[in-house]
């Protein structure tokens, strides 16, 4: 039924559609609501044979979730930013493990200097530990990547993180459809375990191993992914047969036939990319849009496929690999590497800065007209920058850098500016 | 596209102003985005939040920086936020005031913006006289619809009263209904 909803409101009624059996979580913004929410729920018995437990941590969190998953019960977490960083030896067990635990991140950047707004740092910090990761543009998408990501992690037994853009995302209000009980239950069937700790059947899980088997359980783990490949859009399909709407898939495309230059955009950004290109595309510029919704497994193959004609691709990320440059635009080029395709980077968005479509639109101009320096930085204060690396050069005590640049551009109440 | 910015100090309803409005245009059929300024809100701090109408889906995710659609909950902070910043020339402007433009110290301004209209009424007094609270936010968005016709004043209800089931719905529903009858008969186009 379509309702008028928070982002982090309907996600949490689609997780509790999906019959969740053991939830573990520790609240952090913006992601409380969603655990909020589920918490109560489950207290007043709205989510059958379910158990919540508070606990001291994310790591104890995704601990416990460990346990339950190999007891074979169904799992469901969710976290952000250092809540992320601080369960990170977890979720690597986790995946090493083969568990199908489910993730929400609702995406926030990763201090210092401590900051509560949205960037993909803290998911990007986890992309090499083996779980897959779906990206959603819109609350209707983050809905169904959940309902898609429980039968996913089950099928393949590896964990799944739906990344929702926080606040922008989470605490939107707007429309979605939400699903019936009845389709989901048709969609997403029991969790039958690949491995269980039964004490009618005892098995270990978790065994220490040395060189002699390490690389090919880590493969094995990669392989994994290769799968996903394919399971990915199979189940969007299925998806799209039982609920009558096309959500996730490896990628989308936005008028990317015949388009030159090619934006690519993971989560919610992507909607304010979409009308940038309209813009641009009334003025008569050949612009096409793609939306990466699966980034673990990273769908090189179809990305190679969609963007193998256009002369370039502007890679619009809200990350940083510092001392690098972008991370999505790397394995961008790698993806297309040995065609003339040029690779743009834009790192934008950084720790809750507004994306306009105004930036997008200037930034497609500027750099098929003149070219980008690599990486591209959008909208950075160069003048704040230049004042603080003057400082810096002619005083050895400079002090802190978050501060002088809060005084640089007149926030800070602490001092005199 | 209805672009709606709004401005008020936390703790006096602004994201739920916000998302009253979308919910009102959801039940009119339109389609509606709600979001708040993602700031760190301690009560008393200056707060903003967005709303957008339309007939179409919208996707833009930036935050509204030329609303067409002004409303100031709290009158205080005309002098320290700058709250007309991108509105448009011929936007409208909802107040949450009893004062005359020119104790607000808005001539110039008003002079300067001839096609800009501005409703000046008192919504904290509508919901203190009914709720015992001075919180304008359901006035504000009666007061949007019956000046606009851009919600119904059904749909004001029901978003209402699904947002504050019970007693407290009734009685919000009172400050809307005077609010909206209020405005429609006071055009207070200053």
């Amino acid at each position: 039924m379509k309702q008028q909803i928070e982002g982090s409101q309907a996600v949490a009624q689609a997780v509790a559609l999906c019959r969740p059996e053991v939830m573990a979580c520790y609240p952090i913004s913006p992601q409380t609501h969603i655990v909020e929410t589920l918490s109560r729920k489950v207290k007043a018995g709205e989510i059958g044979n379910c158990q919540f437990l508070n606990v001291e941590s994310e790591f104890g969190a995704l601990s416990v979730l460990i346990g339950a998953s190999a007891m074979g019960a169904r799992s469901y977490t969710a976290t952000t930013s250092q809540g992320l960083l601080f369960m990170a030896e977890a979720v690597y067990n986790a995946a090493g493990l083969g568990l199908p635990i489910v993730m929400t991140i609702a995406n926030r950047a990763i201090g210092a200097p401590i900051n509560i707004w949205n960037d993909h740092s803290d998911s990007m910090a986890m992309r090499d530990a083996g779980w897959l990761q779906l990206f959603a543009e819109d609350n209707q998408e983050a809905v169904d990547l959940h309902i898609q990501a429980f039968r996913l992690a089950e099928e393949l037994s590896c964990p799944v993180m739906v990344c929702m853009d926080g606040y922008i995302l989470t605490h939107a209000f707007e429309e979605v459809d939400l699903p019936t009980q009845e389709q989901v239950d048709d969609f997403l069937p029991p969790f039958e375990p690949v491995q269980v700790l039964d004490p009618q059947d005892p098995v270990s899980i978790g065994a220490m191993v040395g060189p002699e088997a390490f690389t090919e359980v880590r493969y094995l783990a990669h392989h994994k992914h290769l799968q996903a490949l394919e399971a990915i859009p199979r189940i969007s399909q299925a998806f799209q047969d039982i609920f009558q709407r096309s959500s996730g898939g490896l990628l989308k495309q936005y008028h990317t036939d015949e388009a030159e230059t090619l934006l690519l955009a993971l989560g919610s950004v992507n909607g304010t990319i979409k009308d940038a290109v309209d813009d641009l595309r009334t003025e008569g510029w050949p612009v096409g849009a793609i939306q990466l919704c699966s980034y673990r497994p990273f769908p090189s193959h179809a990305l190679r496929h969609v963007a193998h004609n256009a002369k370039r691709v502007i890679v619009i990320e809200k990350d940083l690999a510092v001392g690098n440059g972008g991370i999505v635009s790397g394995e961008v080029k790698l993806a297309l590497q040995g065609l003339p395709t040029i690779v743009d980077t834009v790192i934008a968005g950084l720790g809750g800065r507004a994306i306009s479509k105004a930036a997008v639109i200037d930034i497609v101009k500027a750099a098929c007209l003149e070219g980008l320096e690599e990486p591209h930085f959008l909208d950075l204060n160069w003048e704040a920058i230049n004042r603080e690396l003057t400082k810096q050069a002619e005083q050895r005590r400079s002090g802190p850098t978050p501060e002088n640049l809060l005084r640089e551009i007149g926030l800070s109440s602490g001092k005199a500016l | 596209m209805i672009e709606i910015r709004i401005h008020g100090r936390g703790g006096q309803g602004v994201v739920t102003a916000a998302e009253l409005l979308a919910a009102a245009a959801f039940h009119d059929g339109k389609v509606a985005q709600a979001f708040p300024s993602f700031g760190s809100e301690r009560t008393g701090a200056p707060v903003t939040a967005f709303c957008r109408i339309d007939t179409k889906p919208i996707r833009s995710r930036e935050p509204v920086t030329h609303p067409n659609v002004l409303f100031i909950q709290d009158s205080t902070l005309l002098h320290q936020v700058n709250v007309f910043s991108g509105l448009s020339d011929q936007g409208i402007v909802m107040m949450n005031s009893t004062r005359k433009a020119e104790e607000l110290g808005l001539n110039d301004w008003i002079v300067q913006h001839p096609e800009v209209e501005i409703y000046s009424f008192p919504a904290s007094d509508l919901a203190e006289k009914h709720l015992g609270r001075s919180i304008a936010n359901v006035g504000m968005v009666a007061g949007f619809a019956s000046v606009t016709g851009a919600l119904t004043k059904e749909a004001v209800q029901y978003a209402i009263q699904e947002k504050f089931p019970g007693k407290l719905g009734a009685l919000n529903v009172q400050v809307a209904a005077e609010a909206f009858d209020y405005v429609s008969s006071h055009k207070i186009g200053v």
